[in-house]
């Protein structure tokens, strides 16, 4: 990927080096007949942090849900353009979801532990991909959790409802479930905005480990999240990707007048 | 103080007021019927109404054969009607969220939910008794099943419909499949709801008269033939009351107490299992 290189604004900041994981090209997305999306065009580094921003409603939990084919739940909802995901067209109808969705994790605002124990919800994922022992299960539960950093807090209490944990703790346990089933990227769609600075660290010290393995996206409203965390940042406003680059281009030194005018909250 | 924020209070001290009496009103009648109820009903309960069978006039006797009827058509009802329930309503909450039949059973369901019960058991009496020419406890159990099955959908969908999108989203985001997640998510959310939708079926029909009129019947004597008509509470009370007989009566009112009280330990039941598991999933 040499998206961040060739700009010509500012040398000084250098792109992490990376190579890209998806790459969406001319992505629009329709509500029925509301275009949410607007010829979207961008890559994802591998292994890398990449954050959407902008404000309520400008298409950025719309773009996340297009890589996992999640509105496919919904009727009336629709993508053109291409998606290409280890050079094949996600967006193909031909596309197998479950497999697609084998690869391409995901984890919601709100934490969503299953009605069942904490064990059951990290086996859930598996199961539907692998035919494992008794003895393997376990390990992969363990393994789940701790990349997690989860299991010392449950390691006792596995047969206990998920629902039983605090929400920080629920939040990473649905970041062990999709963790479990090896996928290569995680999508992570507000993830700690429902939760207190406390387990919001936690889960940001999560993501600097887990993209060690993952091809990460997020969308957050916190901006400082995005400064923190991520290596790229995507700025979009009304559906439109408005400026991509590295993050601390984006928040140093922005091409875009609306992209300062966002960060730096003279926005509207 | 002014004159504003005075007249808020007189308000707020009408409404509560007339709220007060009439929620008073409501209890007056409910316990002036339990009074009534236990006053003269607590002394015919005893042993031999659980260990003999309804008696001529003039004679001691109990309710075993009512109790026994009433007990195994409610039970072969729950069974028939508690499946068909819960997968329609699955169907209804889960599967029908595009096309017209899920909205028409809705429709059709909500009809049925309040239709007379009087109604069913006329049906039942045409489609099945008036074919097989005698009054049978299969009659009775299929016209009690017809009333469980609207009562266990609307609750099963009910409770589906409770479960958050947000739910169903991260089992699809995993990659399970419709049924999987249907089956061993959503449903499992909604457990508590849904048993508890049947326990108030169950209680719903054990007291239901109106149905078995044209169905079960009645009968004397003990019998667990269900091809035969079968005796039940709620018909023996209503010949037992009617009649000029001193220890009928007395038997009605046990029985009538003895309903009460089940369909009370029912919901008290059902409120038990709603409040552990919705805390516990």
């Amino acid at each position: 990927m040499d998206t961040g290189n060739q700009t010509s604004h500012d040398t000084s900041i250098q792109a992490p080096p990376a190579v890209s994981k998806i790459r969406a090209r001319n992505l629009n997305f329709y509500y029925g007949t509301y275009q949410a999306l607007t010829n979207v065009n961008l890559e994802i580094a591998e292994r890398r942090i990449t954050a959407f921003i902008g404000p309520s409603g400008c298409g950025k939990s719309t773009l996340l849900r297009i890589f996992n084919r999640m509105y496919d739940l919904y009727p009336g909802h629709r993508a053109t353009g291409e998606i290409m995901l280890n050079d094949s067209n996600i967006l193909d109808p031909r596309q197998d979801v479950i497999a697609l969705r084998a690869k391409v994790g995901m984890v919601f605002q709100k934490p969503t532990p299953f009605p069942m124990s904490i064990y059951e919800n990290i086996a859930f994922g598996v199961k539907l991909y692998e035919r494992l022992s008794g003895g393997e299960m376990d390990e992969r539960v363990e393994w789940a959790l701790r990349k997690a950093a989860l299991w010392d807090e449950t390691k006792d209490k596995l047969r206990q409802s998920g629902l039983s944990l605090s929400g920080g703790q629920q939040q990473r346990l649905c970041i062990a479930r999709a963790v479990a089933v090896k996928p290569e990227v995680l999508l992570l769609d507000e993830p700690t905005s429902a939760l207190d600075p406390i387990s919001t660290a936690k889960i940001e010290e999560l993501l600097n480990e887990l993209k060690a393995d993952y091809t990460i996206a997020i969308v957050t409203h916190n901006m400082q999240q995005a400064a923190r965390v991520s290596d790229f940042t995507a700025y979009m406003y009304l559906g439109e990707l408005i400026e991509f680059d590295i993050t601390d281009k984006i928040f140093i030194n922005p091409a875009k007048k609306e992209t300062e005018d966002y960060i730096t909250g003279r926005f509207g | 103080m002014n004159a504003l924020y005075r007249r808020r209070r007189v308000i707020n001290f009408i409404n509560l007021g007339i709220s007060m009496l009439t929620v008073l009103f409501g209890l007056f009648w409910l316990s002036w019927i339990l009074w009534t109820l236990f006053a003269q009903g607590f002394n015919s309960i005893d042993l031999t109404m659980f260990t003999q069978s309804t008696p001529p006039p003039g004679s001691k006797g109990g309710l075993a054969n009512a109790i026994f009827g009433s007990l195994l058509m409610s039970l072969l009802a729950t069974l028939i009607g508690t499946p068909i329930g819960i997968l329609a309503g699955t169907y209804v909450a889960e599967y029908g969220r595009r096309g017209w039949l899920a909205p028409a059973t809705r429709f059709i369901n909500d009809i049925l939910l309040s239709a007379p019960s009087i109604v069913i058991g006329l049906f039942v009496y045409t489609v099945y008794v008036a074919n097989v020419r005698h009054f049978s406890g299969w009659a009775g159990a299929f016209a009690l099943a017809l009333i469980v099955i609207p009562v266990v959908l609307k609750t099963t969908e009910n409770m589906l419909r409770l479960v958050p999108d947000s739910m169903r989203e991260a089992a699809a985001a995993l990659g399970a499949p419709q049924w999987i997640v249907v089956s061993f998510v959503t449903l499992r959310a909604a457990r508590a709801g849904i048993i508890t939708g049947i326990l108030l079926a169950v209680a719903r029909i054990s007291g239901e008269t109106a149905p078995l009129l044209f169905t079960a019947l009645n009968n004397q004597f003990w019998s667990s033939d269900m091809d035969a008509p079968m005796a039940n509470l709620p018909m023996v009370i209503f010949q037992f009351a009617m009649s000029p007989y001193r220890d009928w009566e007395a038997l009605a009112w046990g029985g009538a107490l003895l309903i009460t009280l089940s369909v009370l330990g029912l919901n008290i039941l059902a409120r038990i299992i709603f409040r552990q598991k919705s805390t516990l999933a």
